[in-house]
């Protein structure tokens, strides 16, 4: 069972099970490609993925390498620059945002600039790229993470990227645009979604085998809870066919 | 009877330092020196670098990760012996190869990693030990919109981008209530740099210049440099370019030389052309890992070689030829 997927490929289908068909969707490097790219073989073969550099609407055949490689306007309908992206989600086109950090909250925001004081890091890591425009401007972010207490913390080292700041009504007082912010977490445990009142993380359902106490544990700050937690589906034989012949099949991901 | 003076004002300022202040009057006078009759630019790397780069620069690249990036170019820069530059943190290979090399005393950072690869060793050595004395944060939209402020020739342009993060903080931004909507916005410094590095499919001699596939922010940050150094993959001859001018994403008063260098984003990929040389960067990504496994590959692949027709021999035209994407351009 357990030899039966990897823990990144369980990742890249919960992350893939997320996208609706029909809806545009900005795409980094790493998992989520995968996942947008197994998310047109199975529910959302309209998705149109959307990457910094310029490509709109590419067929995912070969998984990128690089935000702006040839495989990311693969048959696309538009090659353009990164002003007519990142304008294109200013003007608020693209409902999901994919993103990543070192570090995440309670309230979803994201550190992948430093571990440690910025201005002496112990660790310098990539920076925002174009993480903090997606998290300040798509509608819907889903930030895909590991799960463990050195990430899920109370407090970031660094803010790279806005969750809902400091709580409710802060996005907006911050002049962020108005109705958006973290959709979901989507993590080695389960999946989490952020309560409306408190805009709190909370968690909505664990990954096969999962309790909720490991989730519990692994979580550095206090967790909400849904009312039912449901138990995720482990990546069915479809998708890990898709995955490993078509969307990984040098297994890079695995 | 006397106008009263009303100010928009600033309600946060980001404490990062202005490492390139923007003077668009300089900039305009600048502008106005330049050439405008169609000139021959053509010239290798190295005069190219010996003529238009100074000691203590503020340098950008183009485009990112590795994808058509001016390496050729990049090799030289390192063999010149040239330093103390400030440079546009959106990148790979380039600015590592810098980095690695100590030239760098300050960074607008937004990504410098290896994307699916992970972390860069090098910039963490170079940011962590402190030989990069100033590092100030920006989001890829912002850099870039930077660079459209300084293309537009206004101090700076508003955005939606950054707003309540330490990115901002750490930035040299600055948020005002916006006299039309009384909503928070970020302000972003217009972004002049003194010479930007720009790879292409195809220029004629006198620098107009062709890019195939996306185009990054090729067309912003050409018209935000001051000097403009161009390589490119074929030259050709104008009337080339007059049949599709709507192609042209530099046009030539902005550019101060053309470098023939096919191949030229090698390791790197280029649009239609070749792929990237995955099993080149694999090797390079494992060496940069530690100092003396980069020392060794800048060495080898770098320092050691003359010119970039030495790198084509070295790499092997069998070998480059393979990278080439069938029914591709070239």
């Amino acid at each position: 069972m357990s030899e039966r997927y990897t823990p990144s490929e369980l990742l890249i289908c919960l992350a893939s099970r997320v996208m609706e068909d029909g809806t545009t969707a900005f795409i980094g490097t790493g998992i989520p490609m995968l996942a947008a790219s197994l998310a047109q073989s199975m529910q959302a073969p309209n998705l149109v993925a959307v990457f910094e550099f310029g490509g709109t609407g590419a067929i995912l055949e070969k998984l990128p390498l690089a935000v702006g490689d040839m495989r990311t306007y693969n048959k696309a309908l538009h090659a353009s620059g990164i002003c007519d992206i990142m304008e294109t989600s200013q003007r608020g086109f693209i409902e999901y945002g994919f993103l990543g950090g070192a570090q995440i909250d309670p309230y979803g925001n994201l550190n992948s600039t430093c571990i440690g004081d910025v201005l002496k890091p112990k660790v310098r890591l990539p920076g925002s790229g174009g993480g903090n425009d997606v998290g300040s401007c798509c509608w819907r972010t889903i930030a895909i993470m590991p799960h463990d207490q050195r990430r899920f913390v109370e407090k970031v080292d660094f803010i790279t990227t806005p969750g809902y700041l400091s709580g409710p009504g802060a996005r907006e007082e911050a002049g962020l645009p108005a109705n958006t912010g973290p959709y979901r977490v989507v993590t080695s445990l389960g999946v989490l979604d952020f309560e409306e009142k408190s805009k709190r993380m909370r968690l909505i359902s664990v990954n096969p085998g999962v309790t909720v106490e490991n989730v519990v544990e692994n979580t550095g700050f206090e967790l909400l809870m849904a009312d039912s937690i449901e138990e995720n589906d482990p990546p069915t034989d479809d998708e890990l066919k898709i995955l490993r012949e078509k969307v990984d099949p040098d297994g890079l991901y695995r | 009877m006397e106008k009263k003076r009303k100010s928009v004002p600033i309600t946060y300022e980001g404490e990062g330092s202005l490492i390139q202040p923007p003077d668009l009057e300089a900039f305009r006078e600048w502008n106005r020196r330049k050439p405008k009759e169609l000139i021959d630019k053509m010239m290798t790397e190295e005069e190219a670098v010996d003529r238009y780069v100074e000691n203590g620069d503020y340098i950008g690249f183009e485009l990112y990760g590795t994808v058509r990036c001016p390496m050729s170019l990049t090799r030289a820069l390192v063999r010149s012996g040239k330093t103390d530059f400030s440079i546009a943190g959106q990148g790979v290979t380039e600015l590592e190869y810098l980095l690695a090399t100590d030239r760098v005393r300050e960074i607008d950072f937004t990504y410098i990693a290896l994307e699916v690869y992970g972390v860069s060793k090098i910039v963490r050595r170079a940011v962590e030990s402190g030989s990069v004395k100033n590092v100030v944060e920006w989001s890829n939209a912002g850099l870039t919109w930077r660079f459209k402020a300084a293309a537009m020739g206004v101090p700076f342009i508003p955005a939606r981008s950054m707003l309540g993060s330490d990115t901002i903080r750490r930035s040299a931004a600055k948020v005002i209530e916006c006299p039309f909507t009384g909503q928070k916005i970020a302000l972003l410094p217009a972004l002049i740099l003194d010479v930007g590095f720009i790879h292409v499919n195809r220029a004629d001699k006198y620098g107009n210049c062709q890019i195939d596939g996306i185009s990054g922010f090729a067309f912003e940050m050409s018209r935000a440099c001051k000097r403009v150094i161009v390589s490119a993959e074929e030259i050709v001859d104008t009337e080339q370019i007059r049949k599709s001018p709507d192609r042209t994403i530099i046009p030539y008063y902005l550019v101060d030389a053309v470098v023939h260098a096919p191949y030229g984003s090698w390791p790197g990929e280029m649009a239609d052309m070749y792929d990237r040389d995955e099993e080149h960067y694999r090797m390079y990504v494992e060496m940069q890992k530690t100092p003396e496994g980069t020392a060794e590959y800048i060495k080898e692949w770098v320092s050691d070689l003359p010119n970039h027709q030495a790198l084509i021999d070295k790499v092997g035209i069998e070998r480059l030829e393979s990278l080439k994407i069938k029914g591709g351009a070239q």
